[in-house]
């Protein structure tokens, strides 16, 4: 066994940190994408509004039965293909891996907070709907203002441990040779032939990452809870 | 549209082979890992429970390791990093291991391990739900800590998890693929080079999926005819790991919630 040399990751620190803020930024911009989208999808669902709902129901059902990687695989395939459909001319339009690696993760979670949507909306109180009607609000803002508010209060725990678990996924784009945290390491070990420390220092930053917000979710829990039971 | 699967490859197999042999190693791999992670899962989650630090502290431990560092990550970690950090005879007579099981081996124990955090956690979740009657009446009866878990806890624990298992199974078969990182040749990668050799990526990764579909078909068949058999009577299911409290005052407002837990 070699000694371990961590001199190897101070010099590449700014390298790593730039892998490092290209996972936050796709964590970022999945979440954004997949909570719009996802909402939109439970709504559609919710309301029950014909075909759609079921070509929903269908789209969430795959999405959450195959491997991320295949999905991955897929869009990598049919993004340019379907871009080049929507610009009018039928040919593709390659946009590289980093834009479909963004687009991937936006539906793919997507998938994923709808059904956690889906179920709040199931579990709000008869009661918010009645009494909203009791108040002459219309749908829209029966939703926009008494409904969505609720459910995104009372699933934000599950919401955030999904993020947990986006942010982790995010080392799937490994498959596209992109350059997140694990992907600057992995080209870094490479080079240097200095896998043992490289692959040990980014599972101690992800270990790190994760853990920490995982007790920030457990403290928000624990307050959330002390404040409904008041 | 799937006729190309069946057409003659360079290595005088059909395509249609390449996936079948991918399934092999999905399965395979699932299946093994499965029981080592359902092995494991439930002796952590039982540490999670007991007031022993001896035994709770580590459990605590495995948990927040296995379950905070991404699946890719450890398959990496056992793949290239444990060979080298054991004792040299031991590193080098794993490096001598022949091509497909070098790259199984690894993803087993990395399967294994990673779900079993997970199982872990729903284990823990199924025993805070049983009322504390149970090992009340256990100690009444003179029952020691052990025999308690052994005969009066667990099983009563396990009978209640089974819905949110389901997820679990579904994790693992969704993650074999990630194996295919460290070179093995399961249904993701097979077909990936399906598709590359054929140029018809369209049916190679159409079949891949239909096949995914399959099999999550067959393992929430398979779980919901184990959970009718197993239903402890006029028991509700119990919500899974981390998000009982939700789910509680989610039944508070009205409609049980199902499928919280969501696992890639």
């Amino acid at each position: 066994m070699n000694t371990l040399d961590f001199s190897i990751v101070t010099q590449s620190w700014p390298y790593l940190w730039s892998g490092l803020l290209f996972s936050l930024a796709l964590t970022a911009a999945a979440f954004v994408i997949g909570m719009v989208l996802g909402t939109c999808l439970a709504l559609v669902q919710h309301f029950e509004i014909p075909v759609f709902a079921q070509i929903i129901r269908g789209y969430v059902a795959v999405i959450r039965s195959i491997p991320l990687i295949l999905v991955l695989f897929w869009f990598f395939f049919l993004v340019p293909i379907v871009l080049g459909h929507l610009s009018g001319n039928g040919r593709p339009i390659p946009i590289g891996a980093t834009y479909t690696a963004f687009i991937t993760f936006g539906l793919f979670e997507a998938a994923y907070y709808s059904e956690i949507i889906r179920v709040g909306l199931r579990a709000v109180n008869k009661g918010q709907f009645e009494a909203c009607q009791a108040l002459a609000l219309s749908t829209y803002d029966t939703y926009r203002h008494i409904v969505l508010p609720q459910v995104l209060r009372v699933a934000s725990p599950i919401i955030l441990s999904q993020t947990i678990i986006l942010f982790q996924d995010t080392s799937l784009v490994y498959v596209l040779s992109l350059t997140d945290l694990l992907g600057a390491a992995s080209k870094l070990a490479q080079l240097n032939g200095r896998l043992v420390e490289m692959y040990l220092v980014v599972a101690v930053a992800y270990l790190a990452i994760s853990s920490a917000a995982s007790q920030c979710v457990a403290v928000l829990r624990k307050r959330y809870a002390l404040a409904t039971s008041r | 549209m799937f006729g190309v699967l069946f057409e003659q490859t360079a290595d005088g197999q059909r395509y249609i082979d390449w996936l079948l042999s991918g399934l092999g190693w999905t399965l395979a791999l699932a299946f093994f890992g499965w029981w080592i992670a359902f092995g494991i899962g439930v002796v952590v989650g039982v540490g999670r429970t007991v007031q022993n630090r001896f035994f709770s502290v580590p459990a605590r431990l495995y948990v927040e390791i296995f379950r905070n560092i991404p699946v890719l990550v450890q398959m990496f970690l056992w793949y290239f990093v444990f060979p080298e950090v054991v004792p040299s005879a031991l590193g080098d007579a794993i490096k001598q291991i022949p091509p497909p099981w070098a790259s199984f081996f690894p993803a087993l124990l990395c399967l294994g391990l990673y779900t079993a955090s997970r199982i872990a956690e729903q284990v823990r979740a199924g025993i805070e739900a049983l009322p504390r009657g149970q090992i009340e009446a256990a100690n009444a009866l003179g029952l020691n800590g052990y025999l308690t878990y052994r005969y009066v806890i667990v099983p009563q624990a396990l009978r209640l998890i089974v819905p949110s298992l389901t997820s679990e199974v579904m994790g693992i078969y969704k993650n074999t693929s990630v194996a295919l990182t460290i070179g093995l040749m399961e249904l993701t990668a097979q077909a990936r080079q399906i598709s590359e050799a054929t140029f018809q990526t369209f049916t190679a990764f159409g079949a891949a999926t239909i096949i995914y579909l399959c099999l999550a078909l067959v393992a929430y068949q398979a779980m919901t005819l184990i959970d009718k058999a197993v239903r402890i009577p006029g028991s509700a299911p119990v919500k899974p790991g981390t998000d009982e409290d939700l789910a509680t005052e989610m039944r508070q407002g009205g409609a049980v919630p199902n499928a919280m837990e969501v696992v890639k």
